[in-house]
């Protein structure tokens, strides 16, 4: 490893940490870990407090169980944490299955530039989310039973998803490790790791099918405990659908802010290819959306429900599937058509609202829907959400501005004497190492 | 470290069992659990609720047979009654009280408890089988194995499992069938309790035919159906009634389908994805490897 470590001398520039050696990489770390920039913005303040607070009703919780901050009740066994974190989370993390597969194994290049982005997210979501399990399980330190396996519920579709979820967020580091290695200019590591990157992804979108389709799956214990309107046999298959479309909107969403906030870390030649980029994922999503509605309509009418739509949670489910997915669907077509950023934008906005609501439909809101007392979340519970989210951003920011995640020009060479200033060399990606390994070669 | 080349071989051939082991374990998914044993004659009870009235010595039975803090309302009062009880972390079993729609002087007691199905929703639920079916009748639960997850609450379609919210170090409780005396060959705990002999302990299928015999022979007294005789596949206690089911707080919905069969349909279908899968994505992976290679070739080779 020592050897091989300063492939890339720049020209007036301080040579790379020596992150070869213990001493080095942990000097390099902490030089790393220090904040960059302002440290009281009122993003910082805001989040902050919240991050502390949240922290305080974590302790709590685990001091006095769940009951002393949840709302949760014995009719009501999984609320927001579940259903939003865990449930909802998921689904938006699905954009880094899509778009590996789009990219490594459609080869459509496109959309490379978003891909580190988009894994990242992904892995992060997928860490942060089964933090927040951890959180709503009563004996979390078991949380390894049905992995080390004093007893495996095979005929769980929990376990297939805990399985599933574990080893997926394994494979998730796996495809977001070449930018810690570009970060640490561990070349050698990156190369092997870059030799398993296809094999990688294909098991990645192997586990991600199955464990969109389980997190559906889970629900089909319940019939009677879901609206009829809701409940179906393919919630799988419409959870494993609509995880493409919240995948494509998050992606979209993500990227708006991205965008403003880091657009110095971005180049010309980027920007002009993120608008394709983004028309590109409207129609992928588009499409998606139409197969989505055409296997609602067929639940709706094989069940007999048609009746139920002129119930009050009929009007409800109209609201979820005309207004937060059919109409965005119009919008998508019509941005596509209008060739229209900014409409795009909007409706990836309204589409992951969509998302959310099917999600806290099936895990909450339809869930017993006819009981007289029915659970809300608690502020403690929506406050350790926010904190969450709030702590998955900094750490989102924390690897923006230090590993190269965000897009170089897709024509970007990796001679290395063209290499004009620090922050390109900073954000090279996987391109410019695999001309290190054509180099040393 | 070196490796051999015999140690290597063995590393390979562990983590190829692993794999293979793991494809054999999730095509054994694909069918229903046999846990509990295709043709064992589970242990169950009988409750006659036109015989019942209400006296609640199978609450206190059960209460001290699981060693359950003491309720602050006494068991010989009536008052509980005011209101439909469900039961909770420290009462395993409740006793409701319902209008008799035949006869208005006399109301229906009907106790409510864990209904320890044939094939229970609960223990195909759980993903480290704190929830076991065992083979002679009551579904039990193992303390030490449980996460907390709380999907087999999810999942009962009696709502029967309950968590003790307020505890750190929580636990999922519900009745467990008196699990340790029907091991021992004695009845459970409530059913020795009733002075009434409004519940009968017995096989399964023992109890079916007194149910029956007992309707044929009253049938003025009794609604000639068996609940739990087919609900969910079958439940281990079952419950004759004077008046419609739907009337004293059953669920009449619940179908007549195992509750594990509503999920081995999807489960059957993972080791196909994951075998498929993989096989489809590398053939996709490399058709346009190689088409781009052609493409390269023909445009002369760009990069």
């Amino acid at each position: 490893m020592k050897s091989n470590v300063k492939p890339m001398p720049i020209p007036g520039k301080p040579v790379a940490p020596d992150t070869g050696t213990l001493r080095g990489f942990l000097r390099f770390l902490a030089q790393e870990l220090k904040p960059r920039g302002k440290v009281l913005t009122p993003f910082n303040v805001v989040t902050g407090i919240i991050i502390v607070v949240g922290i305080a009703i974590i302790a709590v919780r685990f001091a006095r169980g769940l009951g002393a901050v949840t709302n949760l009740t014995q009719a009501y066994p999984w609320g927001i944490w579940i259903g939003f974190d865990v449930v909802t989370g998921v689904a938006f993390a699905g954009g880094a299955y899509i778009l590996t597969f789009a990219v490594h194994i459609l080869k459509v290049k496109k959309y490379e530039p978003i891909v580190r982005a988009t894994v990242l997210n992904g892995f992060l979501a997928y860490v942060f989310y089964s933090g927040a399990l951890l959180l709503d399980l009563g004996r979390p330190w078991n949380v390894v039973n049905p992995i080390i396996g004093n007893a495996f519920g095979y005929g769980s579709v929990l376990f297939l998803v805990a399985w599933h979820f574990l080893l997926y967020t394994l494979v998730l580091f796996v495809e977001i490790s070449p930018a810690i290695a570009d970060w640490l200019k561990w070349v050698k590591a990156k190369r092997i790791i870059q030799r398993v990157t296809t094999a990688t992804i294909i098991v990645g979108v192997t586990l991600s099918t199955l464990h969109q389709a389980g997190l559906g799956g889970l629900f089909l214990t319940a019939p009677s405990k879901i609206h009829p309107l809701w409940y179906s046999s393919n919630i799988p298959v419409l959870f494993f659908i609509s995880s493409m479309f919240a995948g494509f909107s998050m992606i979209i969403i993500e990227s708006m802010f991205t965008h403003r906030i880091f657009s110095d870390r971005l180049d010309e030649a980027h920007r002009a290819s993120h608008n394709k980029i983004l028309l590109g994922l409207a129609k992928g999503s588009a499409s998606v959306m139409a197969a989505y509605l055409f296997l609602k309509v067929i639940d709706l009418t094989h069940g007999h429900q048609l009746g139920l739509l002129r119930t009050p949670m009929g009007y409800w489910y109209l609201v979820e599937v005309a207004g937060f997915t059919l109409l965005p669907l119009v919008l998508y077509v019509v941005a596509i058509r209008e060739q229209s950023v900014r409409l795009v934008q909007g409706t990836a906005i309204l589409t992951a609202i969509g998302v959310i609501l099917n999600r806290l439909n099936i895990s909450v809101i339809a869930f017993k829907w006819y009981e007289a007392v029915r659970y809300y979340p608690s502020w403690m519970e929506i406050w350790v959400t926010l904190a969450v989210i709030s702590m998955e951003l900094w750490v989102f920011r924390w690897v923006i501005t230090r590993m190269p995640i965000l897009g170089a020009p897709p024509d970007f060479t990796a001679e290395e004497g063209t290499l004009s200033n620090l922050d390109d060399a900073e954000v090279v990606r996987w391109k410019v190492s695999s001309s290190w390994k054509v180099s040393a070669s | 470290m070196t490796i051999s080349r015999r140690n290597f071989l063995k590393v390979a051939g562990a983590a190829g069992g692993i794999l293979l082991a793991g494809g054999a374990k999730s095509a054994r998914t694909a069918q229903i659990p046999k846990a509990s044993g295709v043709g064992t004659e589970f242990n169950g009870m009988l409750i006659d609720t036109t015989k019942c009235i209400g006296c609640r010595a199978c609450e206190e039975a059960c209460n001290e047979a699981n060693k359950l803090p003491k309720p602050k309302v006494s068991f010989s009062s009536e008052s509980v009654f005011e209101e439909k009880r469900e039961t909770t972390p420290d009462a395993y079993v409740v006793v409701n009280r319902f209008p008799n729609g035949k006869n208005p002087d006399k109301p229906v007691f009907v106790r409510r408890q864990c209904m320890h199905c044939t094939e229970p929703s609960c223990a195909s639920a759980c993903l480290c089988k704190a929830m076991e079916k065992m083979p002679e009748g009551p579904t039990v639960y193992h303390k030490d194995r449980c996460m907390g997850c709380r999907y087999c609450m999810i999942s009962c379609p009696f709502d029967i499992p309950k968590f003790e919210y307020n505890s750190p170090s929580p636990f999922v409780k519900k009745c467990i069938g008196c699990y340790d005396r029907v091991a021992r060959g004695e009845q459970p705990a409530c059913a020795e309790a009733c002075p009434e002999g409004a519940t009968l302990f017995g096989k399964r299928r023992d109890l079916i035919e007194e149910a029956r015999k007992r309707i044929y022979r009253n049938p003025d007294r009794y609604h000639p159906r068996i609940y739990g005789e087919h609900e969910v596949g079958g439940t281990g206690y079952m419950y004759l009634s004077a008046v419609p089911f739907r009337t004293i707080g059953f669920r009449i919905d619940l179908g007549t389908k195992h509750y594990p069969e509503l999920t081995s349909g999807f489960l059957s279908s993972v080791p196909i994805v994951d075998i498929l899968w993989p096989a489809v994505l590398f053939g996709f992976n490399y058709l346009i490897s190689d088409r781009e290679e052609e493409r390269g070739k023909e445009s002369g080779d760009e990069e």
